[in-house]
């Protein structure tokens, strides 16, 4: 369970988060939307503990978690394959899994490729797969399906829902039908939380 | 043609202008004493490699020098990871290899002399030189890290080892190739200079000396020319194996 308790965090005189709750159980789906700036990035780096609040309480009790962050984050000295693996046993035992990660977001042909070598669509791909190949318990996507087509992101959705299995989702994103089609629970931004 | 012969042949036309150029300043000085001509450099050259002792030589400063650099490189890492950690260690070691940077080798040199013994000499100039520059390129390395990728790192629990093997070690990688692509002339020139002044037993900077002291201009050349050519094959032996560690590295994240 994920459990952010009167979260508080503010920017210079800016107060973006106001005594912001969020409780997450285990095969739960939320997504949090609002204008651009409101905090959901910032709720979400709480959640995966990369920003303290300036007050609230964070407790997480699942053991594997996955992010797909607005950028790709791939390490740049690693094919695509060996960038999904790096998550999974990072040796030769599991690089077949990390191609079939791959297939299945329609990378099969890219799998040595480097990043640079990939479109900004693809290296979000790979970053989805990276994100979904070691099974996490809890995922959180900052905006993961944004530098894709209609149609390509409609497919990686579907691939998505299907990974997701009963792990807790947290999903930010502009575009309400990707959460619906994620099966989320949609919170809005409101009064500096999301309800 | 071939770009990589034709870029040979460039070189190689290059070295043949400049050898000439030495031929003919040789010719219009006529005096060996002054200036000794390229066949006679080479038949000393040639007769001095014929000697067990110019072997012997050659492998005792390759050793010194090898080891000071060596010993500066494992520093200069070491105390860029602290002083990367640590401020106290960044405001106290700062200063200390901008001294090391600044002040004349010769004074180091001098005063290594009264500290070690003549064969340490060398090894601790070169080391000396080598130091501050390998201290530096790992420390813009390790400052210039992705912070994102680190963060990844973190959001998905990968050990302290599997950090460094993957994300550290790889940002720093092209920073350490460029340390050792200059630091290595470096130290080699300054263990040389080093040798030159505290004479120890079988070393080339003994035999530059002696050359010198007894106007043996073209004997001079010959350990010249050795010096050089050991220099070049050195540091392309060891960015070689730089190279082989680090290779994918290297390559991508400079893409």
């Amino acid at each position: 369970m994920l459990n952010l308790k009167e979260i508080s965090v503010r920017f210079g005189e800016k107060q973006v988060l106001d005594k912001c709750s969020l409780r997450l159980e285990k095969g739960e789906r939320v997504a949090l939307t609002g204008p651009s700036g409101c905090g959901k990035t910032t709720l979400a780096r709480v959640a995966l503990s990369l920003h303290n609040p300036d007050s609230g309480t964070v407790s997480c009790g699942f053991a594997r978690i996955a992010a797909v962050f607005q950028e790709p984050r791939l390490l740049p000295w690693l094919t695509a394959a060996e960038n999904v693996n790096l998550v999974l046993s990072d040796s030769a035992r599991t690089v077949e899994e990390a191609r079939a990660w791959l297939e299945r977001l329609e990378l099969g042909d890219s799998s040595t490729l480097y990043p640079s070598e990939l479109s900004g669509g693809m290296q979000q791909r790979v970053s989805i797969a990276r994100a979904l190949a070691p099974g996490p318990e809890l995922l959180v996507m900052d905006e993961p399906f944004k530098a894709m087509d209609e149609a390509l992101r409609d497919r990686v959705l579907r691939v998505t829902a299907d990974a997701l299995g009963d792990a807790a989702l947290l999903l930010i994103t502009h575009n309400e039908r990707e959460a619906y089609a994620l099966g989320c629970r949609v919170l809005r931004y409101r009064d500096g939380c999301f309800v | 043609m071939n770009p990589a012969l034709s870029k040979a042949l460039r070189r190689l036309a290059v070295a043949v202008f400049w050898l000439m150029v030495w031929q003919l300043a040789a010719a219009a000085v006529g005096k060996e004493l002054l200036l000794p001509g390229l066949e006679a450099v080479l038949k000393k050259l040639i007769a001095l490699a014929s000697t067990g002792a110019f072997w012997r030589t050659l492998a005792r400063t390759i050793l010194r020098v090898l080891t000071g650099i060596l010993s500066a490189v494992v520093l200069g890492v070491l105390t860029g990871l602290l002083t990367h950690k640590s401020r106290l260690a960044r405001e106290l070691l700062s200063p200390v290899m901008t001294l090391l940077k600044s002040t004349p080798v010769a004074s180091f040199i001098i005063l290594a002399l009264v500290w070690l013994g003549r064969d340490a000499v060398p090894v601790f100039i070169a080391g000396l030189m080598v130091l501050p520059v390998v201290w530096a390129n790992t420390a813009a390395g390790l400052a210039g890290i992705d912070p994102q990728l680190l963060e990844l790192a973190s959001v998905y629990r990968f050990p302290r080892m599997k950090t460094f093997r993957r994300i550290v070690w790889p940002s720093v990688l092209p920073h350490l190739r460029a340390a050792l692509r200059s630091a290595l002339g470096l130290g080699w020139k300054a263990g040389i200079a080093a040798e030159v002044l505290t004479v120890p037993p079988y070393s080339i900077g003994k035999s530059i000396y002696e050359a010198k002291l007894y106007l043996e201009t073209t004997e001079l050349f010959a350990w010249t020319a050795a010096v050089v050519l050991l220099s070049f094959l050195i540091e392309r032996v060891i960015l070689r194996l730089v190279d082989g560690i680090g290779r994918k590295e290297r390559a991508h994240a400079e893409s």
